[in-house]
């Protein structure tokens, strides 16, 4: 059975289940690997891809429940050159084995995208992705530097 | 780590003095170009090439897992070579035994030695160069942990390489000229005829270069005259991982590849006696069941339909004897051992036992909990066993060299039918190293099942928490005496499957020290978790310092202060700590700090943590100030960034993590029941490099062992409340 799955801007017709994860379909029929496996459950947030603009974890959501959606993987997010949530991650120095990162940038550019400057606590609350090599400092310092950057009077 | 040992004991057998560089002659460079060099580029020496157009190629004898050793041993090769660091990049050394590391073998040898380099005469330099390479080779050595990278790799590889092709480099130039080698200078990689102002480029001199033979000898910088080494730089492979674009083992891609999902028996040590084959195989995309010793695989074309397969095969195993054990029962075993159990006494220093004879003994018993590795990418491993008899694997280990023997001997073959493609892991922390490798084994058997056609293996977190080589769960009872300003007596037993540990060994100043083991046979299977030994003796010792403190009714910084009066590095360390994190002032009630210091892989570490403890009883890492003394910080961001990774790491492991053993099977299943810290729960985290020219110590993991001592020190500060059975998560408290 064909699926319609509109990925990164590319429309695809993929032959699969309409029950298969989507995080399989996007990594292994679209050839998009930049997401993540780490617990199929929706623990770790290693998988997460953006749903219309929302941080969806891709590893519990059937590829059916997608048709209808805008999805974005960590490689299209960028499309047009580093975003400034990349950017900040280059610039702090985040990632370390950088396993978790796609899914960590996903999460934090859709949070900022509704609220552009969270409190530590917002940030807390929204992040729940898990980082088994300790990068959490480094992603808040990132994040508040954007955060920062968007208050009123401290723009440039 | 048992290859260590035999690495060890291969090395002082040969009874040489064993210093040696392994510097290739022309014949090894020729085998090094056609294995690894692109058009246009050659080596020069061992891990160093230079292109035409400049660039050079640092060759990396170990893995990249994310603690950025492929750019600090770019930078010290860089330093050495006077290299124009915007055309340095690094590159991952083939599994291939020209490759094996040498320096490696070097630095573990100097160190039972307990020589260092810079005290060996330059005239004895190289005198064994070829043993070492033997050794390494034998050893099929590409292993990346003990913190060795940058202490053994860079120290005794990547410095001497780039100093030598530097040299090459100037006699290419001199005899461009007609001069003499002393008229020139370089910088950012060009050679400066220093009279004329005459230069040349690296790249228009490496072919020239090339001619000459490295040389061991080469004069290396003095620590004052580094501009590269010591300065913040950023990672090379940090671009790529903020993209999607690193590709981790999980990521392979082989054109035809099929997909293997894994039930393995989840008591250790069981069979496997039927499945429902059935149940599997007429479902989309299934290929074929595998049936092994111990586990059940499912073939298909895509993963998803691998899992679901397999989750259907109701695989029924024969659990063997060690269906009768769970962790009471190991709990038990440990507590008898300890009271009646044969010991062997390891080291005893002064008059060892019989210094407790003399005054009141301070007695504790304490314990860790066997420990999962749970990186965040699972085990995984993808092969093809081609209908020629060729072995060709691709995954994400702590040594490429080694995982290409082990798979070689798995499969039967000789090491010249076997390819393995080391790629980077999405976390390591001893999960990867040799002995651990059942990833490999499982990915093996199953490609030479269906020959011809690539699989890829991938263990679900469950499998991957289920069947790891876990930090092994350990009891140990301290005693101590106090004496005035002191202690004067320290007396350690503790249970062990392996061998006596040398990071039991405390570096306090303490008359009479006796050290015992009491042998347990290990039911799981365990293996090195981030810091090895000294996870769990950092907790002991300095939990139990912290106790001592408390009887002799001391400051736990002051009383630690008296132990160390000889220890200079050690007391800058503690120093630094308790200055940073404003140790003497005051907190409000309900809130607590604790300090904790240990030593390994050649560094010391002190950690203040400063917890607040809620009126419902609920913890929370507020700060935790670190210092460190790794002897020279190559790239200080980076020594910066493994100290904030440990503590998050040694936190995770202290406040929530626990494997348990439920009738011979682990009883966590994901990460819901074996928690780790997240954002919410991770304290702002403040490190300081204690400078010093002490010898260069390893980042990985010498941040770890004091984590947890550190908390359950503040947590007693805020409550009075001691914590001797990790983690805390089991305990409850009142503030």
């Amino acid at each position: 059975m064909a699926i319609h799955l509109r990925v990164n801007g590319v429309d695809h017709e993929v032959d699969v289940e309409p029950d298969a994860p989507l995080l399989w379909v996007i990594r292994d029929e679209l050839n998009l690997t930049g997401t993540k496996f780490g617990c199929g459950i929706a623990e770790c947030g290693a998988c997460t891809v953006h749903l219309n603009g929302k941080a969806t974890r891709s590893c519990v959501i059937t590829a059916s429940s997608a048709e209808n959606a805008e999805i974005t993987t960590i490689e299209g997010l960028g499309a047009g050159g580093l975003t400034p949530v990349q950017q900040a991650w280059i610039e702090y120095q985040v990632p370390q084995c950088g396993y978790c990162q796609s899914g960590m940038i996903m999460a934090v550019s859709a949070l900022l995208a509704e609220n552009p400057a969270p409190t530590d606590e917002q940030l807390a609350a929204a992040i729940t992705n898990i980082c088994r090599c300790g990068t959490f400092p480094r992603l808040r310092a990132a994040v508040r530097s954007l955060a920062k950057s968007k208050l009123p009077g401290d723009r440039p | 780590m048992n290859r260590r040992r035999f690495l060890i004991g291969g090395a002082t057998a040969a009874g040489a003095l064993i210093v040696g560089y392994g510097l290739w002659p022309s014949r090894r460079l020729l085998h090094a170009n056609m294995m690894a060099a692109k058009p246009g580029e050659r080596f020069l020496a061992t891990w160093i090439k230079i292109a035409n157009d400049g660039a050079i190629t640092v060759v990396i004898p170990h893995c990249d897992m994310g603690t950025g050793i492929f750019t600090s041993l770019s930078q010290m090769a860089a330093e050495e070579l006077d290299a124009d660091w915007s055309t340095v990049h690094a590159e991952a050394a083939p599994a291939d035994p020209l490759f094996a590391n040498t320096p490696m073998a070097e630095g573990f040898a100097l160190e039972e030695a307990n020589v260092k380099l810079d005290s060996i005469p330059s005239v004895l330099h190289g005198t064994t160069a070829n043993s070492m390479r033997i050794i390494a080779e034998y050893m099929d050595l590409q292993t990346t942990g003990g913190s060795s990278a940058v202490r053994f790799t860079g120290m005794y590889g990547m410095r001497i390489a780039g100093a030598a092709v530097r040299e090459m480099l100037m006699k290419a130039a001199a005899a461009q000229m007609a001069a003499s080698v002393a008229a020139f200078r370089t910088e950012k990689s060009r050679v400066i005829h220093v009279a004329t102002g005459k230069s040349f480029g690296y790249g228009e001199l490496a072919t020239a270069a090339a001619q000459y033979a490295p040389s061991a000898h080469a004069a290396l910088k003095a620590r004052n005259q580094y501009t590269l080494v010591g300065k913040p730089v950023a990672r090379f492979d940090i671009p790529a991982k903020v993209c999607g674009a690193a590709n981790y083992g999980i990521d392979t891609k082989v054109p035809g590849m099929y997909f293997a999902a894994i039930r393995i028996s989840p008591v250790f040590g069981g069979k496997l006696v039927s499945v429902n084959e059935a149940a599997a195989k007429g479902r989309r995309g299934v290929k074929q069941v595998i049936k092994l010793e111990d586990a059940a695989l499912v073939v298909a074309d895509r993963f998803w339909r691998a899992r679901e397969a397999a989750a259907a095969l109701e695989p029924v195993f024969d659990h063997g004897n060690n269906a009768q054990v769970s962790s009471h029962t190991i709990r038990d075993a440990h507590l008898e051992a300890l009271k009646n159990g044969q010991r062997k006494v390891d080291r005893s220093t002064g008059s060892g036992a019989d210094g407790l004879k003399e005054g009141k003994v301070v007695e504790r018993i304490y314990n860790v909990p066997y420990l999962a590795h749970a990186a965040m990418e699972p085990a995984n491993a993808t092969a093809l066993y081609t209908r020629e008899g060729k072995l060709e694997v691709w995954a994400g280990t702590q040594d490429g060299l080694g995982s290409r023997a082990f798979c070689a001997k798995s499969a039967g073959l000789s090491l010249d039918r076997v390819t393995f493609h080391l790629l980077p892991s999405g976390g390591g922390f001893g999960r990867r190293l040799p002995g651990q490798w059942n990833f490999l084994t499982y990915a093996v058997k199953s490609a030479m099942a269906i020959p011809g056609v690539p699989v890829k293996l991938i263990f679900t977190r469950e499998e991957d928490l289920q069947h790891d080589y876990y930090r092994p769960n350990v009891t140990c009872q301290l005693r101590a005496t106090l004496a005035p300003g002191g202690v004067h007596a320290w007396a350690c037993d503790y249970t062990t499957d392996d061998a006596p540990n040398e990071e039991a060994h405390i570096f306090y100043e303490v008359p009479n020290q006796v050290y015992s083991t009491v042998k347990l046979p290990a039911p799981v299977p365990t293996g090195p978790w981030r810091s090895v030994e000294a996870s769990w003796h950092g907790f002991f010792v300095e939990s139990f310092v912290d106790e001592l403190a408390q009887e002799a009714g001391r400051d736990p910084v002051e009383f630690r202060r008296g132990l160390l009066q000889k220890k200079p590095r050690h007391l800058g360390t503690l120093n630094l700590a308790a200055e940073k994190s404003r140790w003497s002032s005051p907190l409000p009630a309900g809130r607590g700090r604790g300090i904790a210091m240990f030593e390994c892989f050649g560094s010391v570490v002190a950690h203040v943590a400063e917890v607040e403890v809620g009126g419902d009883g609920k913890i929370k890492v507020d700060r935790v100030t670190s210092a460190i003394d790794c002897g020279m910080a190559v790239n200080p961001d980076g020594v910066r960034a493994q100290l904030e990774g440990a503590v998050v790491f040694g936190l995770s492991a202290a406040l929530f993590g626990e494997i348990t053993i439920n009738d011979g099977a682990v009883v966590q299943r994901n990460f819901p029941d074996f928690s780790v810290v997240r954002l919410r729960e991770c304290p702002e985290i403040d490190v300081y490099i204690h400078e010093s020219d002490g010898p260069v110590g390893g980042v990985g993991e010498p941040g770890v062992p004091p984590v947890a001592p550190a908390l359950v020190n503040a947590i007693f500060a805020a409550t009075g409340m001691r914590i001797r059975e990790l983690p805390v998560k089991n305990h409850s408290f009142r503030s």
